[in-house]
């Protein structure tokens, strides 16, 4: 461990700690935590790191620490967590400015009684910054885009400590390049998110659930399809699938008086079985995987899958025959109108690395990905997590331009990035 | 390398025909829809496919000579203003829609392809591209793409940006990659997101896969007239802090209608301080309960006539004064100034009495036409060049606009792109870092500046290093081809 060095403890006014068990990377453990409270302070701790080669790994609550590839070097973890402030809610603007260490559930508390939320959902533990560093996603995201989206605006600093802004305070902006959509999903590889600006959605006046069961992947397809080419528009749709059935369910939203017969046409563009609920069923926007101790995970293994819409039937049908072809049982569970989705996979690990193959395979041939999420090192160990991925000659060059030294989480990205 | 040579290699290439060297001709090429900047091409050259454009960028990228990609040259910021010693792209011959996936709610398109046509081919299958800028009769995709265009009902749809999914994309090296396709969340950084918006100036897009919008079961449109600009922005607050998403709220003022009037007889409200346009879209039952709502909005903030469109041919004719409001000015005015900034929504009536006040103040006179639910303002600086003095007053007036909209925390652009014209105002907007770490990226596409250069950025980085990709014997010279010269 050693003493913390004086650049760092300055950078953020003695907020720094050596490291305990807990604060391990996929068994990769750092040699201090580093809590900057402001975007100048997280400046400071950059430049300190930078210039003596030490290596960062950005984390907000480290619900999410274990996705991606162990870091190649760790000294210094950045935690975001005292960079919390909502920094200003213009609710005539819709529009919502807030650090990055702000929890997402807070964040979701601040507007209650506004009459406006964030299209984010659903509300899982864990920062803005891991939101968005992650690219989550969620049922909501068919009617107000993905997390992408939905940022307006974003400070960041850069490996080498330099603070930057890119977008703005308003919703229309092509002012520069968006980087923020770089940032977005980049798992903390880029540029350390500070602040981030969103746009809001007004509350609507009503929601109705429109679910029905599905004995097979054609009818889930039908359903799903249906549902994609409704003129009622469901704001999400959501398919639950246990590998041989499933449900399928839509949430409508709009004009109080409205949405109750926009529901009731919905379910009858879907026949019979379909009904309409006041109430999301139960599995609605769950996680589909149980939560394990912070570095070790559940044993089992959580894939994020990627499809084109029209695609949604084979996939089902492909992670339903995991069973017979590998002895692998599949769970799934996602949004089959944007074309992303999550699967559980539990079984050997040599078994749940063919089914993956398996996985990957498919969703090639559907326009999609499979990148592993959450395995046990036993899985882990035995394929590479994020996949193969096109433009790679790109991406490379864009992390050499922004972290020429590979201070910023080396290793943990696409292709070794 | 000179031009003769490029221009013999490019012939090779492409094709004879598929290469201009005609000053004449090339003359045809010197400036996008912002007339007053003028550079002709070195040489342009008319692709028909990716391998000519692959081709075309190749050559350029081995040469160190700049390109510029243009489509239907509509824009409004000098974007695709050649380069006096480079090449010119042009896409409007790639106009092929190569596929519509109705199950997928997709189409690949050429980036030559007309916006409105995309949607004019869709339609028939329910559904149609949503982004709309009102010159979507003419301008490309491959133009929207780079600029991220917008459009009347980008309020609830969205911009360009949200309706991309995939690209073909030749970089500044000649090599042809693919970002995305037609399902969400390419693995690895979001290089699409960055590449849509930057104005051409990290490559060259040659395939566009876009996402298809259902067309609405119901739309229901209205047309209120206020006595001032101040009525309507109050109308426009209530309906949005009703909750009330509309698929477009745009207005306009005195002088705008009085232009509109003059162009294309719209026939809106005699003796209208502004006008609103509001469209409301989606299910027929939602459409009729929150049209109602927006109706009483208007009412109470005072609307002196509310005109409620009874088929699509009146809807056209509402629409008709608003969206020929730019080149409408024209009758009003020898020249004029088209502006793009934006503000918070609320910011409106101070940013307007504002630009009132500078109106008065410098003399120049100034129509207003915005995107009024979400702040995007389209001012028109009127002045005639032939009178001196009048086209300076007229660009300071309309620097002193942008700088209103910097002050209230908004942006110098909402559609338009910075090109040439904005670039020495993003000092302004940005800090020194943001403009370097922004061209951060360019350095990672496009380390030698070659493609677009000179737009966006008012000082180009230096990109350190090149990367040694294209050394070693040339390709050409390899095959005997290059002995030709
Ligand atoms: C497709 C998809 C599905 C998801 N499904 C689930 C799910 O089923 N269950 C679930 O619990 N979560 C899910 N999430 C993730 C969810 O958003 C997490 O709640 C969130 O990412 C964790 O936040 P955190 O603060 O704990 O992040 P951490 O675990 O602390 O960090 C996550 C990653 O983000 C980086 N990071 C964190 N903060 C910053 C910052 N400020 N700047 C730069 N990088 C940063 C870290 O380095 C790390 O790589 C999903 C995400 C995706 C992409
Ligand atoms: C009357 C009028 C109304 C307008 N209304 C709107 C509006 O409502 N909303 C709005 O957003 N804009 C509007 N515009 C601006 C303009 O139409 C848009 O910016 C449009 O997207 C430009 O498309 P284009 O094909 O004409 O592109 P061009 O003008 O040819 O090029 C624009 C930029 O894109 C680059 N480019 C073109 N094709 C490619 C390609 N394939 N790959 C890479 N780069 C490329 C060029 O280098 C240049 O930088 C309007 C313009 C006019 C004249």
């Amino acid at each position: 461990m050693g003493v913390v060095p004086d650049a760092l403890l300055r950078a953020c006014d003695g907020h720094v700690t050596e490291a305990s068990d807990d604060d391990t990377v996929l068994g990769m453990a750092p040699r201090w935590v580093a809590s900057p409270a402001t975007t100048a302070e997280v400046s400071a701790v950059m430049s300190a790191a930078s210039a003596s080669g030490l290596a960062v790994v950005p984390r907000g609550s480290g619900t999410k620490l274990r996705w991606g590839n162990a870091p190649r070097r760790l000294d210094v973890v950045l935690d975001t967590t005292r960079l919390d402030r909502l920094v200003e809610h213009a609710a005539g603007d819709l529009i919502l400015v807030t650090g990055a260490g702000r929890p997402l559930a807070t964040l979701q508390e601040d507007l209650a009684g506004s009459a406006q939320r964030l299209g984010i959902d659903p509300t899982r533990s864990g920062t803005i910054g891991g939101t968005v560093a992650t690219g989550t996603s969620g049922p909501m995201r068919l009617r107000h885009g993905a997390v992408r989206d939905l940022v307006i605006g974003m400070t960041l600093v850069r490996a080498d400590g330099v603070v930057a802004k890119s977008g703005g305070k308003v919703v229309k902006n092509v002012a520069g390049y968006d980087l923020a959509k770089l940032l977005t999903g980049s798992f903390g590889t880029l540029g350390v998110i500070t602040e981030v600006a969103f746009r809001l959605h007004p509350v609507p006046g009503e929601r109705r659930w429109v679910t029905v069961s599905v004995d097979g992947p054609d009818a889930a397809q039908d359903a799903v399809q249906s549902l994609v080419h409704s003129q009622q528009v469901p704001v999400a749709v959501e398919v639950d699938w246990d590998g041989a059935t499933g449900t399928v369910a839509a949430l409508l939203e709009g004009h109080a008086e409205a949405t109750e017969e926009c529901a009731a046409t919905v379910a009858q563009e879907l026949g019979d079985g379909a009904h309409v609920s006041g109430s999301a069923p139960p599995w609605w926007g769950e996680d589909l995987e149980r939560e394990g101790p912070r570095d070790r995970g559940s044993g089992r293994t959580l894939v994020r899958v990627t499809h084109e819409i029209a695609g949604a039937g084979r996939l089902l049908r492909a992670t339903g025959d995991l069973r017979e072809r590998c002895g692998v049982l599949a769970s799934y569970r996602g949004s089959p109108a944007v074309g992303v989705g999550c699967a559980v996979l539990d079984g050997e690990a040599t078994t749940v690395v063919a089914a993956v193959d398996h996985l990957r395979a498919t969703a090639a041939a559907l326009g999609g990905a499979v990148v592993v999420l959450e395995a046990p090192d036993a899985v882990r160990d035995r394929l590479d997590v994020w996949g193969p991925a096109t433009a790679l000659d790109l991406m490379r060059s864009v992390k050499q331009r922004f972290d020429p030294g590979g201070v910023l989480a080396p290793g943990r990205f696409v292709g070794g990035i | 390398m000179d031009t003769d040579v490029l221009a013999r290699r490019l012939r090779t290439l492409v094709g004879d025909h598929a290469v201009i060297t005609d000053r004449q001709q090339l003359r045809t090429y010197e400036c996008d829809g912002l007339t007053h900047y003028k550079v002709v091409p070195a040489l342009v050259v008319l692709a028909e496919c990716t391998a000519h454009v692959a081709a075309a960028v190749t050559e350029c990228a081995r040469a160190g000579i700049p390109f510029v990609a243009r489509g239907s040259g509509t824009g409004l910021s000098g974007g695709a203003l050649p380069h006096a010693d480079g090449v010119l792209i042009v896409l409007s011959r790639m106009r092929q829609i190569l596929e519509v996936d109705r199950a997928n709610q997709r189409a690949v398109v050429e980036p030559g392809v007309i916006n409105l046509q995309l949607s004019d081919t869709t339609r028939p299958e329910g559904y149609y591209y949503a982004p709309d800028p009102s010159s979507q009769q003419v301008c490309s995709i491959g133009g929207n793409v780079a600029e991220n265009s917008g459009g009347a009902h980008c309020l609830k749809y969205g911009f360009t940006t949200n309706h991309v999914t995939g690209l073909e994309f030749v970089t500044p090296q000649g090599e042809v990659v693919e970002l995305g396709g037609k399902a969400p969340d390419p693995t690895g950084y979001d290089l699409l997101g960055a590449v849509v918006g930057s104005e051409g100036t990290l490559g060259v897009a040659t395939r566009v896969t876009v996402r298809l919008t259902r067309t609405p079961e119901d739309v229901s449109t209205l047309l209120a007239a206020f006595a001032s600009t101040d009525q309507a922005g109050a109308a426009v607050s209530a309906i949005i802090g009703a909750g009330v998403i509309p698929a477009a709220i745009e207005m306009m003022d005195a002088l705008a209608i009085e232009a509109a009037e003059a162009a294309v007889h719209c026939d809106y409200p005699a003796g209208a301080g502004a006008v609103l346009i509001v469209e409301i879209d989606g299910p027929a039952v939602d459409v009729r309960h929150v049209f109602a709502e927006v109706e009483r909005h208007c009412r109470e903030a005072d609307a002196f006539e509310i005109r409620i469109a009874q088929d699509d041919a009146e809807r056209a004719l509402f629409w008709k004064g608003r969206k020929s409001a730019f080149a409408a000015v024209g009758r009003i005015s020898p020249d004029y100034i088209v502006q793009d900034g934006v503000i918070p929504r609320t910011a409106l009536p101070e940013v307007l009495r504002r630009i009132a006040d500078l109106s008065t103040e410098s003399g120049v006179r100034v129509a207003n036409v915005f995107h009024a639910g979400d702040g995007n303002l389209h001012p028109l600086v009127l002045f005639d060049e032939s009178k001196p003095g009048e086209g300076e007053r007229a660009e300071e007036v309309s620097g002193a606009i942008l700088d209103l909209c910097i002050e209230h925390g908004g942006s110098i652009t909402g559609e338009h792109g910075v090109g040439s014209d904005k670039a020495k105002f993003m000092p302004r907007m940005f800090t020194d870092d943001d403009l370097d770490t922004m061209q951060l990226v360019r350095c990672a596409f496009d380390p030698e500046s070659i493609s677009n250069p000179g737009k966006i950025f008012p000082t180009p980085r230096l990109c350190g290093e090149r990367p040694g990709r294209h050394q070693g014997v040339h390709p050409l010279a390899e095959s005997g081809v290059a002995e030709v010269f």
